[in-house]
């Protein structure tokens, strides 16, 4: 039984999915395999329920994710029956580039521009994600129907006024919209979500043993053997878990022993660190977030 | 008033278990510097919902930016964009979420000065609550007032005044409860309005009460937000529910899906569609985990109902003993938000719930002072502006007052061209006139008409600058047809001015009027089953686009196009000369634009083309086109 708070922010989220899915030809749900997709995905398949959801899930996939995501990822897709795109920035592939190297560069190509690439091949006009205002400073201005120019930047100061529920979904040849629905959970929402609607999530939220290496002050598990080893560094068993999921050599594990989903709701709502604290993409700037947003990232 | 909405203290902490925990979506407000960041921050940070990584953040920004000496500011938690930060202000409406034991709340956070209306208007729109920051040093300011105004409009009933920086008057309580006596009046208007002292500073009586207010006998701000009730009782009223989708997974299933905007039902209810009256009961209330017995205002469904019943997405399923109204005429509030103004006569696109149709204000009847409450009269609305208007829609809507019906009673108007939205409605009433006024059905129709005389109705419109020759090919047009024995009429600009038009001048408003009542004559003679030539320089695509949905297929735009300069070379009846002298204002091309046509069917570029020529290929293509039988 949900409470009166989740029941509330559920509804929302499917009246802007069934808006979505109304207003726009060529809708696309960005899947990228973590706990806020997951979630989206639970709510796409309730909203639209007896039918199929109208729209494929997108996966840019820059070729780093953890083995664990692309298994539950595929899994997923085949258990709905839903058509599953996964765009890889090819360019990027062929130059080589890597997260170590250069991890911003790496997000950039890998992320940014895949995810251009793959919305203009397939000519989406709504792109729905799962990100959440409460996650970093300049989302708390985003809107829920974001609008994006033919080159997919986002201008802050050229949003439309977002007023009741009622949306403003018009556009002009080239644009497109990304679409939140889930703009106004916080972490601790989708977290008592997951709980009360057993959502199933990737093992890696769960803490075991997992094979890691500490790296300046942060321990990043040894997914495959991409990852080089600097001298000195060795690689150890820990009991670790992820409170955020993206590209393993850009994503710091937790020391932990929350094994069950019950374990880790209560471990994440006494949390005193935000879940961002994890993500090595970050910590640059203040300001960095909001610049690769008007670079077109999600 | 207020004191009867405030549960005790120690009655509210310890009912309601956790798992009923419910959401309170609030706004705050106020003029710059009265420390309205310090004040959300402060809620933040003594909630417990700042985490350790983003304090230290402020603790780092504290010392760059901060104006608060050692202590952490804890503005900075809120600091948004880079461009805000680099010039020091607010420019959009910013969303922060906290919670407690008791309550997840949604804080809408409206900056106070640049684009106040339409920012107050967007966090009020969502929001159940406003929180009016008031600096106790400067006191009730004009800003406040218009806040008020603006939130009375919009619906929010209810209204804590935070008079706030207490600690900068030695927490006097004489200055508090002049502020509060103030305000005493305006907060008639609402159903719960508290006055409350605090210093977001050092955090007196935000969440806690601190030793310095002991003379304030009323709760906290934090345990009011957190007690106060604000329940709409929207699920006591009849049901309503916009349908956004109807879904069809097969040939046995037809849901339709919305979110309930008010009422509660269970299925053998009986419903009908608002707009067509057809009734039937509701079936199921389907859902993925099992079909629900009830489901009440605020939850997304999907419904079944006994019979097949013809209803798109636009439609409203209504109680069958308590139905919207249906009008395509009514009387609602405007708050403007375009950068251009508003014309009346224009087309725009409204939105109502799920139903998009062309729509235009027919009248402002006046134009409110938001400061003073007064009326003015007014011949437009300008950004921030909100008047009083009549709107004509092109077909039907269902709606309820807003008063009544926050979900049935709110529209946007959105231009039909750039896409921006223009403005934000609150409908007040229905105007009986518009289910009065019936179309006349007669039997002779404009197939009819037209066939006698050989030919299909059209309207050819002529577009172009002043002096492209558009009135010269018109008049051969007519001539060659007329010699055909075609049946034909010229409606030309000048002409029209001098009689039909006599009373309009040159100003936007009066040019979109201009060209409605001609669009209308050009309907009729069309209808009359006439080759219709009209000769107007139509310098808007709008208007030229309401003229072609007027004319239902029969509209063929002829874009006579001609560079400036060689209209202006030829200036058969030297108006050019004056415009460039300044003589003559608002003329087209010169201080007036001329939006070129997008989509015209006939282009004559009267540089290459000769005025003969041109007539006579308009001519060959109503003839290629089979509207010369």
């Amino acid at each position: 039984m949900l409470s009166n708070h989740l029941r509330a922010l559920e509804s929302e989220s499917i009246e802007i999915l069934r808006e979505t899915a109304a207003s726009f030809e060529n809708p696309v749900l960005m899947y990228s395999i973590g706990k806020d997709s997951s979630v989206l995905l639970h709510l796409t398949l309730k909203a639209f329920w007896p039918a199929k959801p109208p729209m494929p899930l997108l996966h840019v996939d820059t070729t780093w994710k953890f083995k664990e995501m692309i298994e539950f990822r595929d899994r997923m897709a085949a258990q709905h029956g839903l058509d599953l795109i996964v765009h890889i920035n090819q360019e990027g592939v062929e130059e080589g580039i890597d997260p170590y190297a250069n991890s911003e560069r790496h997000t950039h190509v890998m992320k940014t521009l895949g995810l251009r690439q793959a919305l203009d091949k397939y000519k989406f006009d709504a792109a729905i994600g799962g990100a959440r205002r409460d996650e970093e400073r300049s989302r708390a201005k985003e809107r829920i129907f974001s609008h994006r120019s033919p080159e997919h930047a986002w201008e802050p100061k050229n949003q439309r006024p977002e007023l009741w529920r009622l949306f403003n979904t018009r556009l002009a040849k080239g644009e497109s919209f990304r679409v939140f629905p889930l703009s106004n959970w916080t972490e601790a929402d989708i977290w008592s979500y997951i709980q009360a609607e057993n959502i199933e999530l990737v093992p890696l939220y769960f803490a075991a043993e997992r094979p890691v290496v500490r790296r300046n002050g942060q321990i990043i598990m040894v997914d495959d053997d991409r990852l080089k080893l600097a001298p000195g560094e060795t690689v150890e068993q820990a009991m670790v878990r992820f409170r955020t999921l993206g590209c393993y050599p850009l994503t710091a594990a937790s020391e932990s022993s929350a094994a069950t989903l019950e374990e880790v709701v209560d471990e994440t709502l006494t949390s005193k660190q935000s879940e961002r604290v994890g993500r090595l993409i970050d910590h640059d700037q203040s300001a960095s977030m909001e610049r690769k947003k008007r670079e077109g990232y999600f | 008033m207020a004191e009867a909405d405030v549960m005790p203290a120690a009655q509210s902490r310890a009912s309601e278990p956790a798992e009923e925990k419910s959401i309170l979506r609030f706004l705050t407000c106020g003029s710059v510097d009265d420390g309205k960041s310090s004040l959300i921050g402060r809620l933040l940070f003594d909630s417990g919902s700042v985490f350790d990584d983003q304090m230290a953040s402020v603790e780092r920004d504290s010392k760059k930016f901060g104006t608060t000496g050692e202590a952490p500011d804890l503005a900075l938690l809120l600091d948004g964009l880079e461009a805000e930060r680099e010039q020091g202000i607010t420019i959009d409406v910013a969303y922060r979420y906290f919670s407690t034991a008791k309550r997840k709340f949604i804080v809408a956070d409206a900056p106070g000065h640049a684009q106040y209306t339409r920012n107050m208007a967007v966090a009020a729109s969502v929001s159940e609550l406003a929180v009016l920051v008031i600096d106790a040093r400067k006191g009730v300011s004009e800003q406040t007032r218009r806040h008020m105004t603006v939130c009375e409009l919009l619906g929010v009933r209810h209204v804590v005044l935070a008079v706030n920086k207490i600690d900068l008057v030695d927490f006097s309580e004489a200055r508090f409860r002049e502020i509060e006596a103030e305000l005493k009046k305006a907060g008639e208007a609402f159903e719960t309005c508290l006055a409350i002292p605090v210093s977001a500073r050092f955090g007196d009586n935000v969440a806690a009460r601190g030793g310095n207010l002991d003379w304030f006998d009323g709760p906290t701000l934090l345990h009011l937000l957190e007690t106060v009730q604000v329940k709409r009782d929207e699920a006591a009223r009849p049901f309503r529910m916009q349908v956004q989708l109807v879904a069809r997974p097969d040939l046995d299933f037809r849901g339709y899906q919305g979110t309930i905007a008010s009422g509660r039902i269970a299925p053998g209810d009986p419903v009908v569609a608002a707009l067509s009256g057809r009734a039937s009961k509701i079936a199921r209330i389907a859902a993925m985990d099992g079909d629900r017995d009830s489901a009440e205002a605020g939850e997304a469904v999907t419904l079944t109902l006994e019979d097949e019943i013809d209803i798109s997405r636009g439609d409203v399923l209504a109680a069958a003993e308590s139905r919207p109204e249906v009008s395509d005429q009514f009387a609602a509030h405007l708050i403007w938000m375009g950068e251009t103004h508003l014309l009346p006569g224009r087309e725009y696109l409204l939105k109502c719930g799920a139903r998009t149709v062309p729509a235009s204000v027919t009248e402002i009847g006046h134009r409110l002072d938001v400061t003073t409450g007064e009326r003015l009269a007014a011949k437009r609305l300008e950004l921030n502006d909100i008047g009083f208007v009549k709107l004509a829609a092109s077909q039907p809507i269902a709606f309820d007052p807003y008063s009544e019906n926050r979900r049935m009673g709110s529209f946007l108007l959105v231009d039909r061209f750039s896409n921006d939205t223009l403005a934000a409605g609150v409908i007040a009433h229905g105007l009986r006139r518009a289910t009065n006024i019936h179309w006349q059905s007669v039997d002779v129709d404009k197939t009819a008409r037209a066939e006698a005389k050989g030919q299909k109705p059209s309207v050819l419109w002529f577009t172009g600058l002043s002096g492209s020759g558009k009135s010269t090919i018109a008049n051969l047009v007519e001539k060659r047809l007329h010699m055909e024995g075609r049946h034909t009429y010229l409606l030309d600009g000048d002409n029209v001015r001098h009689g039909l038009n006599r009373d309009l001048g040159f100003t936007d408003a009066d040019r979109v009027e201009n060209i409605r009542r001609v669009s209308e004559v050009a309907r009729l003679m069309a209808d009359a089953g006439l080759i219709v030539l009209v000769s107007f320089i139509s310098p808007f695509r709008a208007e030229r686009r309401m003229a072609r949905e007027l004319m239902d297929g029969d509209f063929l735009e002829v874009w006579v196009d001609t560079p400036l300069e060689l209209a202006a070379k030829r200036d058969p009846k030297g108006l050019y000369k004056k415009a460039f002298a300044g003589e003559l204002k608002n003329f087209t091309g010169v201080d007036s634009p001329y939006e070129a046509p997008e989509t015209a069917e006939i282009h004559i570029e009267t540089a290459q083309t000769s005025a003969e020529d041109a007539a006579n290929a308009i001519v060959d293509y109503l003839r290629d086109n089979g509207r010369l039988l």
